[in-house]
């Protein structure tokens, strides 16, 4: 059967499903390489503690352990300590101080990996426990433990950083009829990613050659880190191969170095031998990056009519012992100022610290752009405290003061340009779907009999696809992102990209938009990634940015594709280039549509009768910035039903209206969103990593951090609206991570509004049922 | 590998194995690692996560708890035994049909959980579904396409049962 070119639209199945639906995949953990040798960590039990002695005489007595290597061995390299993507440094290994529990202290070389288990049990470590602090408000006081002595800057407070007009903000507070304050906890998370970290690092001596299978979002970042981190050892960017095989989810999880890959490369390096490390859940959820972990004090001022004048957001973020933060380099804070959201402030202003603690670093995405999550949860919980304060209705409150479609591209208070939006008509939509004027008579009906239901809506604005290189970058490696495409003379094509994904579905999606230039059969396009050897240079797959960076890439290639090819078809159909018109697939003389060549013709042609003056081939490269970022938005509306005896929280129905721009392929799109909203769901009512006073983590596995099962997963309801994106070569804005911002505010002010009545403003997520029952008992609700 | 070592004989995916094993080598590093069965993955230490899922003797377990050991002289089904002949069985066919997967991860202990489950309940409720794989976690999916794929392999084997389509 022929194939056909589907092009961008359609729910095209995925290429990539062959291989998995088989147990084809190839994860990291399934590759072996002869004589590969295993690694594995020893932690430390204490939160803060200084290491008195290591013991590793038990460990390498066991045969097949082959070494214990400590901080101390590692100094003597200079690989003791590593940068991280925020101007901070990490430890590898502790050289006499470890600062967080399950740091790593220790690694364990053998042969087997059940053997390097054997070791890890095996040292002993003397510690001398020093003073916790994990409560990053305690950590700013005077007094509390500093815990980086390394740093000349004596203090527990890392960074300030500040946007907006301070003073026009503070005038419209002293001049605001009304005022509402709220402090918000966002607690600590964690991607967990089903598959957890892992490596293999072959060092080959005598080429002199590093080969990292890694499971990494980002790796020619990692490729280039390698380089600088470890150049003085000899290592060369020429000489350095990093190659992410197939990721079992990443979520952000998988864009920073952890220790553990760079023991291997280490161990290796050592051996000369290649060396495996592969993490389990429980070091995953400890040590690996958390994500959010804000406290925000927020305040909006508005008119008596409800119209808002003006945002103020102050916030601690803490950071765990290093600033290991996965942002763009001027971003201390990501993107958090978006905060002002869908809403049209006259002034905002936004701060935030960062502060160290006795707990892991990190502060990366969960799925979501830089701290979008954040902002987004804050100005739509609070949107709804002020409607209520106000006695509006949260939907009619939105509607007044939602951007208006016709000011896009809007200027924000906070410095952004959106790209496009039509606010009104998302939210319409939702409401007309889930039936929102019923749903509010049903409630009030319910309330007179002491029934406890709730709805609640969040219209995020989302800000993506990082970034424009005159603002973005990476340890000053500009945020472009790029894609090669290759025509083989049978009309055949490999398309490689600098992103990677890790289960997005690029080898559909990046086919899709090439066949949709070109006019190629998305079965006649292989899509490559993850190579830093053969794919182009690209900053990766993380915060939405693959549509609308590496995306945009491949629809520019394929069009230098098709300006060579008309000169191509030209020569062959003895025309002037100007008189060729395109039809998807081929060029043809314009009046004479049989006069025509295909774009298999031509390319075969570019290798066996390529036109005079013109380079033989047909290929191409594209390195895309982005003028601007993308803008995606929506409108969520969740229904909650209360057990006023237990406190559970039940879902009855989630309605979803995103818009994403143009859309490649709706299939994927809508599974992205159900994923997005699961991932919304879990730190609405379930998640949160906490530690007691001594730094104990509390939630460090799959027994006490409880992803949604598909139990509490509702059947989540989508729709869409579609708003191109003015700026991108394709119309799109990306999708990944909407509703996962989106998502948990929805769900907050569903169970607030169902609690309103009874006096309850505010609860922090995950709302627990203990959380519920705590308050319905206070109110005299339940016994 | 430990001086005490233990002789066993497993059926995988039809195919007899005799090994000598450490005690304590879980099913799942025996099935990854001495016969190089990828396909089944590991997510967790703790039994939650359910990307290990294999069946034995027809019953769906969690492969990172069970020793090899005891596995011996029984039949073990693995995600690489559900095609036969090149014929993707019906809840493979599923998951790609109604895009019940993403990053591929969890989803040989996602379907053999499905196929479990279709064998003893061939029509199953949408409760019955998200109850069976409730001890399976998928980070990407949100559940909803891996609930569809699972009808559409049920509505499939009862219009067509498979021929020898996956034994255990």
């Amino acid at each position: 059967m022929a194939t056909q070119a589907h092009g961008m639209g359609h729910a095209v199945k995925r290429k990539e499903d062959a291989r998995f639906i088989r147990g084809k995949g190839t994860y990291i953990d399934d590759i072996k390489l002869p004589g590969m040798l295993y690694l594995d960590i020893v932690r430390s039990p204490y939160a803060h503690a200084r290491i008195k002695a290591i013991h590793s005489e038990k460990a390498v007595a066991i045969p097949g352990v082959l070494a214990v290597i400590t901080g101390k061995d590692l100094d003597k390299y200079g690989l003791a300590w590593m940068p991280t993507l925020m101007s901070d440094r990490q430890m590898v290994l502790p050289i006499d101080t470890v600062l967080y529990q399950s740091q790593e202290v220790a690694a364990v070389l053998a042969t087997e990996r059940y053997i390097a288990a054997d070791g890890v049990a095996a040292v002993e470590v003397e510690y001398e426990p020093l003073p916790v602090v994990v409560d990053p408000r305690k950590a700013l006081e005077p007094g509390a433990p500093i815990l980086r002595q390394d740093r000349e800057h004596k203090s527990n407070h890392i960074w300030h950083w500040e946007v907006g007009d301070k003073a026009a903000a503070d005038t419209a507070f002293r001049e605001a009829a009304v005022k509402v304050k709220q402090d918000i906890y966002i607690p600590r998370i964690h991607v967990s990613s089903i598959e957890t970290c892992g490596c293999i690092a072959r060092w080959e001596p005598v080429e002199g050659k590093l080969t990292l299978w890694m499971t990494t979002q980002a790796p020619h970042a990692i490729r280039t880190v390698v380089a600088l981190v470890a150049g003085h050892l000899g290592l060369a960017e020429h000489k350095i191969r990093v190659i992410a095989p197939d990721i079992g989810g990443g979520f952000g999880g998988k864009v920073p170095v952890y220790p553990g890959y760079v023991l291997a490369v280490a161990a290796s390096v050592l051996t000369g031998k290649p060396v495996k490390w592969i993490e389990d859940r429980m070091e995953n959820m400890q040590a690996d990056s958390f994500a959010r972990d804000y406290h925000i004090t927020a305040e909006l001022a508005a008119q008596k009519d409800g119209t808002l004048t003006a945002l103020r957001v102050k916030t601690i973020a803490d950071h765990g012992a290093f600033d290991a933060a996965a942002n763009p380099s001027k971003f201390p804070a990501g993107l958090f100022s978006i905060c002002t959201g869908s809403y049209d402030f006259k002034s905002a202003f936004a701060e935030v610290d960062g502060v160290y603690t006795n707990k892991p670093p990190g502060g990366i995405a969960y799925r979501c752009s830089f701290r979008v999550t954040e902002a987004s949860y804050m100005i739509e919980r609070m949107a709804d405290i002020v409607a209520h304060e106000l006695g509006m209705d949260p939907a009619e409150f939105r509607l007044k003061n939602f951007i208006p479609p016709e000011a896009f591209p809007y200027q924000s208070p906070l410095g952004w340009t959106y790209d496009s939006g039509n606010y009104q008509a998302a939210l319409r939509k939702a409401m007309e779907k889930i039936g929102y004027a019923d749903l509010r008579r049903e409630q009030a009906e319910k309330r007179k009999r002491g029934e406890l239901m709730g709805i609640g809506i969040s219209s995020f604005t989302e800000i993506v696809g990082a970034g424009p290189s005159h603002t973005f970058d990476i340890l000053g490696l500009k945020m472009f992102d790029s894609a090669e495409i290759r025509i083989h003379p049978t009309g055949k094509v490999v398309a490689r990209f600098g992103t990677k994904s890790q289960g997005q579905g690029h080898e559909t999606t990046y086919a899709q938009i090439i066949a949709h230039e070109l006019g190629i059969p998305e079965d006649d396009i292989v899509v490559e990634e993850g190579d830093t050897d053969t794919a182009p240079y690209g900053l990766g797959t993380y915060a939405s940015r693959s549509t609308p960076v590496a995306g945009a890439a491949g629809a520019m290639a394929a069009r230098k594709i098709r300006d060579k090819a008309r000169k191509i078809a030209a020569h062959l159909l003895e025309a002037h280039e100007d008189d060729l018109a395109w039809e998807r697939g081929k060029f043809y003389v314009k009046g004479s549509p049989d006069r025509a060549k295909t774009i298999q013709e031509i390319a075969f042609a570019a290798y066996t009768n390529h036109p005079q003056g013109l380079e033989a081939g047909l290929e191409a490269v594209s390195y895309y910035d982005p003028p601007n970022l993308t803008f995606p938005f929506g409108s969520y509306i969740c229904v909650v039903d209360i057990d006023n005896g237990t406190g559970e929280v039940k879902i009855r129905r989630f309605v979803a209206v995103d818009d994403c721009g143009n859309i490649i392929n709706p299939m994927i799109v809508e599974g992205q969103i159900h994923g997005g909203l699961t991932m919304g769901l879990a730190p609405a009512l379930y998640e949160e990593i906490t530690y007691d006073e001594d730094g104990n983590i509390r939630g460090g596995s799959f027994m006490d951090y409880l992803l949604p099962t598909a139990v509490e997963t509702p059947r989540w309801e989508t729709d869409k609206t579609t708003t191109p994106s003015p700026h991108h070569p394709l119309g799109a804005k990306g999708v990944g991570e909407s509703a996962t911002v989106g998502a948990p505010a929805a769900i907050a002010n569903a169970v607030i509004d169902a609690l309103w009545h009874l006096g309850v403003r505010h609860l922090d997520i995950p709302i627990t049922p203990w959380k519920v029952w705590k308050v319905l008992r206070e109110r005299g609700v339940t016994e | 590998m430990s001086e005490v070592a233990s002789r066993i004989s497993v059926a995988v995916n039809g195919t007899a194995h005799h090994a000598e094993v450490e005690p304590r080598l879980l099913l799942v590093h025996f099935l990854r690692e001495v016969l190089s069965l990828t396909g089944t993955h590991i997510g967790c230490d703790t039994t939650n996560c359910g990307a290990c899922t294999v069946l034995m003797d027809g019953r769906p377990v969690k492969s990172c708890t069970i020793f090899a050991v005891q596995a011996d002289g029984r039949e073990v089904m693995t995600v690489e035994g559900l095609a036969r002949d090149g014929q993707l069985h019906p809840i493979q066919e599923g998951f790609h049909e109604q895009h019940g997967l993403q990053c591929g991860f969890c989803t040989p202990g996602m379907m053999m959980t499905g196929y479990a489950l279709l064998q003893r309940t061939p029509n199953p409720s949408e409760a019955e579904i998200r109850w069976a794989i409730s001890g399976n976690l998928c980070r990407c999916t949100g559940y909803v396409n891996i609930v569809e794929a699972i009808k559409h392999a049920a509505e499939k084997m009862r219009s067509a049962p498979a021929p020898a389509g996956g034994r255990s």
